[in-house]
């Protein structure tokens, strides 16, 4: 609290970006772990809640004679354009901003003070959720050809690489220790990924310090062990995220990439994909497409361009295509790295397993692929999503992209996944968030001694709790699509990579689609589930009823009264959605008084639902306009319309702007 | 809601007192109205010079003009001859994938057109105002608006029936002139100076719509698909010709058959319903943002792009809707 020069400013106006007319006045205020803008109005009172950890950067702007304007840019890509009208008070909440967006200890971050009511044991138990040895015995390891290792059981011999790594059996202790030695950062060659069916893997790894001819015999021995660990196959892929020329310059400062020469057996591939400097650049000018006010479609498809954003996102996944091709068509083992192995690395080798293992794509089965091949293997998130004060040049976009290759997938494959898209979006957010502890530090070890399982909560077990948000009703388990390996269509394919929006502008809710088909089909199968429950319950009634004459049986049926509750996305929840300022040059006609503002361009939490549900749940539920209540369906059908658009016509003509 | 084609004020400034008069009727006491005019000002005045031209605001007094320049002709047949290009060629790259789909400007088209056909709409409905729309002949852009601005404000026009409906008002009896402007496709090498995929475009908006909407219209994309084929090559008598009074001295209805007598069969038209299809009363604006704008996939890449997994999940949407 001590940094918080001024922990309330009444007065300050909230601007909207795709209508300067829709500004909202209301109160400023800054607590130890959040910003929260409470609307004036006497209704709604809406809140605006951010935490702390959420905030990528602060600007300042030039003071106009409305008030000095504050924009507040948030890593989950919500900004937030507030006005205070005294500059002094604005360069005071600004300042106390910047310091508390910047905690240096890991002690001021939220999760340290987050408190779901849970007791010890449920904390426990949550963390148990996610168990990385019933993972790879899933996967079927150890067995013949594969092994646990202890090498690292304190952290000696690598100390961003976790306790336990699974090795080929013929890897010894001292071809480990050796390899790892030879290896940027110590990270040695370890499995990520075994293929029950054909015995092929994927294995991962660093840079080796070849230099422009260094050898190193135990290193050479660890590939030879991959390649033996797949007595299907008599060479693997080593494939390096690299584009050639950065590995070449590698060379010079002694690192490089693996020789044929040297290495027996194996096949060299680039496979191109850019530094962290180069997305958090890409990342940046996407940034600034997005924020465009009333761009044209030119402004839009060339920034985008420019940015060179969805470039990347292809170029890693077309390298998961290639792993996944090479172990599940050709049946070869693939190592792959890239610098230092745990950025590009995660990236392409998550992606792969996704292809290839529909566990993968289970709820489920995700949490535990995010488990494993980024925070096992020490993706190093303190740095790269600033958990704390740190090197702005570490910060990069390297786990968005991933989660983004999934949605993009999602897309191709409707029926593939069993999440959805909110599923993903709220990863996203927790893992900037530090709501929850499994994304903080730099490894596993940072983490045991913060006692961080001690100390925080976990995400899995919060979004599992509730996974009834996040399934994607078009999943099925037995169908074509969900089973067996993926195959995204290599070429043509360009225009397979769309904008996600869902995220870019995810709280601009004008710009999405307004009926979410996800939430329509989930109702929809709840229903149906809840009518054929009640179809039973009826059945047996009938049955008791024809057994005993007496017909005293008198059978509540629940459900009857839960039918009233189907009305999930009743109109209720949202206006009748507005129009947008389709026109920016006409004179004002006397318009309608302002209204509240359209929904949510900005987060909802209020101070109920902070403790215990996700941020944005509400935010997502009103996506809708005017679509009937289900539980209307049936006879009069005329009950419960929503009201008409023009009862609503509180809301001003935005298009009539001066 | 009103079309017409352009007063012919002409260079000498000619009025009409009977042209006068029926605008002046339209309008209530007090009303105000607005000419939603789809040339640009510059190109509606320069119409002076050939015979036509705008209303003036004198002699239409209560009526407000706005001008909000729609490209149709040439420049529309260019810009869908150069998306169709695009998306059949196999050796664009994603570096330059965005910038060659702008270069076409189909997406801008598309967003001018919802644009405008919301800003009729927002008029109508958010000011209660009269809105008469019309460009030059009243037969390209005009109906493009008018027929969108019915989609968003009116739910019977999202019914199969009422889609069907608008289209033969806004369309077909309107006096689009579809066998002029559908004469040949994009991939042609001929360029007839009359062809334009001004229909084609509508039919991109409508499908925009349901993208944002996916309840809320009655029909899927199939039919749209279908129109657009019908459009251009047709068993059916529906889209022939260029206006009522061809089809009247070519007999087209005695001689042919409906294409809506076809789609309504019950056997047809399930394929051309929208499983998720529920009653919406409200009125749909969409967002004209481009990351609301999408190129319509289904539509230019039909043949290229993989469908068997959209086609599957519609499978599953179907399956779960209709009840297990």
């Amino acid at each position: 609290m001590e940094h918080i020069r001024m922990p309330k400013v009444e007065n300050v106006r909230l601007l909207d970006r795709l209508s300067s007319r829709r500004a909202v006045v209301g109160t400023l205020y800054l607590t130890a772990t959040h910003v929260i803008f409470v609307e004036n109005g006497s209704e709604t009172r809406k809140e605006t809640w951010v935490l702390h950890s959420q905030i990528s950067s602060i600007e300042k702007q030039a003071t106009t004679a409305t008030g000095c304007p504050l924009l507040i840019r948030c890593k989950n890509f919500q900004v937030i354009h507030l006005v205070i009208p005294q500059e002094r008070d604005c360069h005071d909440v600004y300042i106390s901003l910047i310091r508390l967006a910047r905690p240096v200890k890991y002690e001021e971050l939220y999760c340290f003070s987050f408190n779901p009511k849970l007791d010890k044991e449920e904390r426990e138990q949550g963390w148990k959720l996610v168990d990385l040895n019933e993972e790879y015995n899933r996967m079927g390891v150890p067995n013949n050809y594969w092994q646990i290792s202890d090498v690292n059981r304190d952290y000696g011999v690598c100390d961003s690489y976790p306790t336990e790594v699974y090795v080929p059996k013929s890897a010894t202790a001292h071809i480990i220790v050796g390899s790892s030695k030879f290896r940027s950062r110590r990270r040695f060659p370890a499995l990520s990924y075994y293929c029950k069916g054909n015995n092929a893997s994927i294995c991962r790894s660093s840079q080796p310090l070849s230099g422009f001819s260094a050898r190193c015999l135990e290193d050479e021995q660890m590939l030879q062990a991959i390649r033996k660990a797949n007595p299907g196959s008599d060479f693997i892929y080593v494939v390096d995220t690299r584009p050639k020329l950065n590995a070449m310059a590698n060379r010079a400062a002694g690192k490089g990439y693996e020789n044929e020469d040297n290495y027996s057996n194996i096949k060299f591939q680039f496979i191109g994909i850019e530094n962290i400097h180069v997305m958090r650049n890409s990342l940046q000018k996407m940034l600034e497409v997005c924020e465009l006010k009333s761009p044209s479609m030119s402004d839009f498809l060339w920034g985008l361009e420019n940015s060179g954003w969805l470039k990347h996102i292809k170029a890693i996944m077309d390298a998961g295509i290639f792993i996944a091709k090479a172990v599940a068509e050709e049946g070869v083992s693939v190592l792959v790295h890239c610098s230092d192995g745990w950025d590009r690395t995660a990236q392409v080798c998550s992606v792969a397993s996704l292809l290839l293992d529909p566990y993968y794509r289970t709820l489920k089965g995700f949490m535990v692929l995010i488990e494993k091949d980024w925070v096992s293997f020490g993706h190093k998130f303190n740095h790269r999503y600033g958990n704390l004060d740190g090197d702005p040049k570490e910060i990069s976009p390297v786990i968005d992209q991933f989660i983004e290759c999934v949605w993009q997938l999602m897309e191709q494959f409707p029926c593939a996944f069993e999440f959805n898209e909110r599923f993903l979006i709220h990863i996203q957010h927790h893992i900037y968030s530090c709501q929850f502890g499994n994304f903080l530090c730099n490894s596993q070890k940072e983490r045991r001694e913060l006692k961080i399982k001690e100390r925080t909560y976990s995400l899995w077990a919060h979004l599992w709790k509730n996974r009834a948000d996040y399934l994607n009703p078009l999943y099925r388990s037995d169908h074509s699509q969900t089973q067996g390996t993926l195959h995204p269509q290599i070429a043509p394919c360009n225009f397979l990579y769309k904008f996600w929006s869902g995220m870019y502008n995810r709280f601009e809710k004008g710009l999405h689609p307004r009926q979410s088909v996800t939430d329509y089909l989930m109702a929809v199968k709840e229903e149906t589930q809840q009518l054929e429950e009640e179809l039973e319950v009826l059945q047996e009634r009938l049955a008791n009823l024809q057994k005993s004459q007496s017909g005293n049986n008198k059978v509540k049926s629940k459900q009857q009264d839960r039918s009233k509750q189907f009305g999930l996305y009743t109109s209720n929840n949202s206006l009748a959605n507005t129009p947008q300022e389709y026109s920016s040059d006409l004179k004002s006609f006397p318009s309608r008084s302002p209204s509240q503002g359209d929904e949510d361009s900005a987060l909802i939490l209020t101070q109920d639902n902070l403790k215990s549900s996700d941020p944005d749940l509400s935010a997502n539920s009103d996506q809708e306009s005017g679509v009937e209540d289900l539980s209307c369906r049936s006879p009069s059908g005329g009950g419960c319309l929503p009201s008409e658009d023009s009862g609503k016509d509180s809301d001003e003509a935005v298009f009539l702007a001066g | 809601l009103l079309r017409s084609s352009q007063p012919l004020t002409g260079p000498n400034r000619r009025r009409s007192r009977e042209d006068e008069q029926l605008l002046g009727t339209v309008l209530a006491e007090g009303e105000r109205g607005f000419v939603l005019d789809t040339r640009s000002a510059q190109a509606a005045k320069q119409a002076r010079i050939s015979g036509g031209g705008t209303e003036h605001k004198s002699a239409y007094p209560g009526w407000r003009r706005l001008h909000r320049a729609l490209d149709r002709g040439r420049v529309l047949q260019d810009s869908f001859c150069r998306l169709v290009e695009l998306c059949s060629d196999p050796a664009v790259t994603m570096e330059r994938w965005l910038g060659r789909l702008d270069g076409s400007r189909w997406l801008s088209h598309v967003k001018a057109a919802l644009s405008t056909a919301c800003l009729a709409a927002q008029c109508l409905d958010r000011e209660g105002c009269t809105v008469l729309v019309h460009g030059a002949e009243g037969t390209d852009t005009t109906l493009l608006v008018t027929a969108l601005a019915q989609l968003i404000l009116d739910p019977a026009c999202r019914t199969l029936q009422g889609f069907q409906g608008l289209l033969e008002r806004e369309w077909i009896q309107a006096g689009h002139p579809f066998q002029l402007r559908c004469a040949r496709s994009a991939s042609s090498h001929a360029r007839g100076k009359q062809e334009a995929p001004v229909f084609l475009l509508f039919l991109d908006c409508v499908w925009q719509l349901s993208r944002q909407f996916p309840l809320s219209l009655e029909f899927g994309e199939q039919l749209l698909l279908t129109l657009f084929d019908n459009a251009y090559a047709s068993a059916y008598g529906t889209f022939l010709c260029n206006n009522e009074r061809e089809r009247s001295l070519c007999k087209v209805k005695e001689s042919t058959h409906s294409l809506w007598a076809w789609l309504d069969q019950p056997e047809e038209k399930h394929k051309y319903l929208n499983p998720l299809y529920s009653h919406n009363p409200l009125v749909i604006w969409p967002s004209v943002e481009p990351q609301s704008i999408q190129l319509w996939q289904g539509f230019f890449l039909r043949w290229i792009r993989p469908s068997q997994h959209l086609e599957e999940a519609w499978g599953q949407i179907r399956s779960l809707v209709q009840g297990s």
